[in-house]
């Protein structure tokens, strides 16, 4: 126990999670009053002890599945062993006791795919928890193929299983049938309903698949290989150019309470300025309530000014995201800056300040910017030369000493001329220029990329690949 | 110590008992607070019942809540401890000449003149207490580290008076809606308990518990509409007391069944941002 204990505790920390030793040990005295055959239970005493973090918790648990994925109340295995084997024996038997629970007498193993199908069907439909893992099961034994020491990773055998579940069209089947049962149409708010209803059963019967998928992989290769394949960076790690929709969506979700914490953070940083120098009007006006004695020294109270910011913005291809997020970073704490102006370019620049104002929404703004900016000039492939060159001539007026200029964008130029004139113009007429780069620092200054001609007229290059980073970097700003 | 708890099942029932309608995740941490005495760090979007943990706990252990607002600018002396000093004062001008400097010394640092606030009140309490401090990601962190000896030890040092140390282990709640990422230090002494939107079905529990005028069927149908609003890109998603209310509301009104219009009328309860009702409204199509 102390030993699987020791090992999931390594683990969460290769996954990134901050364990400290004294978490570590008021684990172990947690664990020792929950018994480990509540699963539930003592995941969340684990959890409570070690993951301070919320956005920590997928990653916590991922790595609990991989440890404690044969630990439940129906995969009871003396001590974990892991012979294989003795485990597949066991799963053929778990196996037959689900078909026993699934109430259909017969084994399951018989069934054609057409039944296996029907039955799936009538478990979302009734929302059957138990059948709906046994069917999984058998999915997963009937479709995966999988193969002990196969070298291929979960999510080849998870799609393998789904495409031959047809789960979409499945979705379709379920709203037709709930309509059928309804007698004639739903109503829209009906139809919503039952649509997002089946939905989540089918996202659970998907969960069931991958669990079952990792408990066979993890029998096979055991854990620790398996939580190394499965690690998966941390939200505010994810790289914005590389990241798949999931992670997008995950990222999202993280942005909202980083910004929150970010603008609250920088309020109370202005506020908590240290005391100035004396203020002598003051002090000799409060002077009058002691007889004319200066009793009470007033000081004047640092107000810095807030800066104005210019974003100039890469939009094309895959610095796309990253362009979206800053944005939506920088409008969400705009009340940090005493304006903020944007243009976004490809090889045509256009400003988009107006698209943020009076819209609440800033995903809908991004969504305007991305299809109304007016942004390509001859073929949509980045121009940085030609775009910088029209903001000078259009904007540059604009550009004063309050100014702090920001440029996104990874410099792949695609061999145009750089122009790199107008970066050394802007510098010298507004208080700061700093360049943030989404790729990493190896690639710059590599194949068409030119970060190194404007970086040097800027007043810093900053590698910006991930909220982490792009964090830090605001926070620097305001 | 006899422990308050005897297993994860039986916080859950008496949670339940006071209509707080407990998941696993939140009775397992109380259990495991109540046995390892520490601290919990409560965390989670607002309105979903973190300060109503603390006090049905409270309720079930029969035990009285002590509670300490965070705010900007709360100091020791309003948290933690404060010398009377007009009393003390008034002690020293009683009897001018009659007693020895050392006797008034010693007299007017005792624990006559001390005033007790939250957090020595809740150390010094004989009866079994629950303390809450309540939205700690309000205070600077410079503050965070008065509270650091009481949540590890369990003890409060007066310079004058020496080290209160607990009659009894208080239960420890704190709160936090996130606006800041708390201290290692403080984060370390915690047990952590996140607590998210509920799933539909204890959502529909949660709301027959609170609102029991409801019908199954309407609370069947309420908590799925919130689940399909939750699902939404939302500024605001409602909280499980906007549920409650939003029940209320439709109870009120008489409707026994949600139809689109009704929905549409109410949508105000649930969500307070009018792009978030606009929002709601056309992808539940309840505007066609």
């Amino acid at each position: 126990m102390l030993d699987l204990l020791a090992g999931f505790v390594t683990e969460l920390r290769n996954a990134g999670l901050p364990v400290s030793l004294t978490e570590n040990l008021d684990a172990m005295e947690a664990v020792q009053h929950i018994p480990i055959e509540d699963r539930d239970a003592f995941k969340y005493a684990l959890g409570a002890t070690m993951v301070k973090n919320n956005a920590h918790w997928r990653a916590f648990e991922t790595v609990f599945e991989v440890y404690f994925s044969m630990r439940g109340p129906e995969y009871n295995i003396a001590d974990g062993d892991t012979d294989l084997d003795e485990m597949w024996r066991e799963m053929q038997e778990q196996m037959r006791q689900g078909d026993n629970r699934g109430a259909q007498g017969g084994s399951m193993d018989q069934l054609t795919p057409e039944e296996l199908a029907q039955m799936l069907m009538s478990a979302l439909m009734n929302g059957d928890q138990a059948m709906m893992r046994a069917l999984a099961r058998q999915a997963v034994q009937r479709f995966a193929g999988m193969e002990p020491g196969r070298p291929v990773g979960g999510t080849y055998y998870l799609y393998r299983t789904l495409r031959n579940l047809d789960l979409d069209g499945m979705l379709d089947k379920l709203m037709e049938k709930s309509r059928e049962e309804v007698g004639g149409e739903l109503t829209p708010l009906e139809e919503r309903l039952e649509h997002d209803e089946y939905n989540d059963r089918i996202e659970q019967f998907k969960k069931e698949i991958e669990a079952e998928i990792r408990r066979r992989l993890v029998a096979d290769r055991g854990a620790e290989a398996m939580a190394k394949t499965l690690r998966k960076p941390l939200p505010e790690d994810v790289e914005f150019m590389h990241a798949s929709r999931d992670e997008m969506q995950n990222l999202k979700k993280a942005l909202q309470p980083l910004t929150r914490k970010l603008a609250a953070r920088l309020a109370r940083k202005r506020r908590h300025g240290r005391k100035g120098p004396l203020d002598f009007r003051n002090t000799v006006r409060h002077s009058l309530s002691y007889g004319g004695v200066p009793a009470e020294p007033k000081f004047k109270y640092p107000r810095p000014a807030k800066p104005e910011l210019m974003v100039i913005a890469d939009i094309s291809g895959s610095v796309a995201a990253f362009a979206r997020f800053t944005l939506m970073l920088v409008y969400a704490i705009q009340g940090q800056f005493s304006k903020v102006r944007s243009f976004v370019f490809i090889d045509g620049i256009d400003e988009v300040t107006d698209y943020f104002r009076g819209e609440e929404d800033i995903a809908n703004a991004i969504h305007r910017v991305n299809t109304e900016a007016d942004v390509v000039w001859v073929d949509g492939h980045s121009d940085y030369g030609h775009a910088f060159e029209v903001f000078w001539e259009r904007y540059g007026k604009d550009v004063g000493p309050k100014t702090t200029v920001l440029l996104l964008g990874d410099a792949r130029n695609n061999y145009h001329a750089s122009q790199a004139w107008v970066i050394k113009e802007i510098r010298q007429k507004a208080r700061h220029v700093y360049w943030l780069n989404p790729e990493p620092k190896s690639y710059w200054n590599t194949g068409d990329s030119i970060v190194g001609d404007y970086g040097t007229h800027t007043d810093g290059v900053y590698e910006c690949r991930n909220l982490r980073q792009l964090e830090g970097f605001v926070e620097k700003l305001a | 110590m006899a422990h308050r708890f005897e297993s994860v099942a039986q916080v859950r029932q008496g949670l339940k008992d006071v209509n707080y309608l407990a998941d696993d995740g939140i009775a397992g941490v109380a259990y495991l607070a109540d046995r390892l005495g520490k601290p919990v760090l409560v965390e989670g979007p607002a309105g979903t019942g973190k300060t109503q943990l603390a006090k049905s706990i409270a309720e079930i252990t029969g035990s009285r809540l002590i509670r300490l607002q965070c705010y900007e600018g709360l100091d020791e002396s309003k948290a933690l401890y404060e010398w009377n000093y007009k009393k003390q004062l008034l002690r020293i001008q009683a009897d001018k000449n009659s007693d020895s400097w050392s006797d008034v010394h010693d007299d007017i640092f005792s624990d006559e003149f001390l005033l007790t606030r939250p957090l020595l009140e809740a150390i010094s309490a004989p009866d079994p207490v629950v303390l809450l401090i309540d939205e700690v990601d309000r205070v600077e962190v410079e503050t965070e580290a008065l509270l650091l000896e009481i949540l590890s030890e369990y003890q409060v040092s007066i310079p004058e008076l020496g080290t209160i140390t607990a009659k009894q282990i208080p239960m420890v709640f704190l709160t936090s809606n996130n606006t800041r990422e708390l201290s290692e230090a403080l984060k370390r002494r915690c047990l952590y308990l996140h607590v998210d939107y509920p799933s539909m079905d204890r959502e529909k529990e949660i709301v027959l518990a609170r609102v029991p005028e409801v019908s199954d069927n309407l609370a069947d149908q309420i908590a799925r509409i919130v689940r399909s609003i939750r699902q939404l890109d939302l500024k605001k998603a409602p909280s499980v007391s906007e549920t409650i209310d939003w029940a209320r509301t439709l109870v009120l009104l008489g409707i026994e069944s949600i139809d689109a219009q009704q929905a549409k009328e109410t949508l105000h309860i649930l969500l307070k941002y009018q792009t978030d009702i606009a929002k709601a409204a056309k992808e539940l199509s309840v505007d066609k």
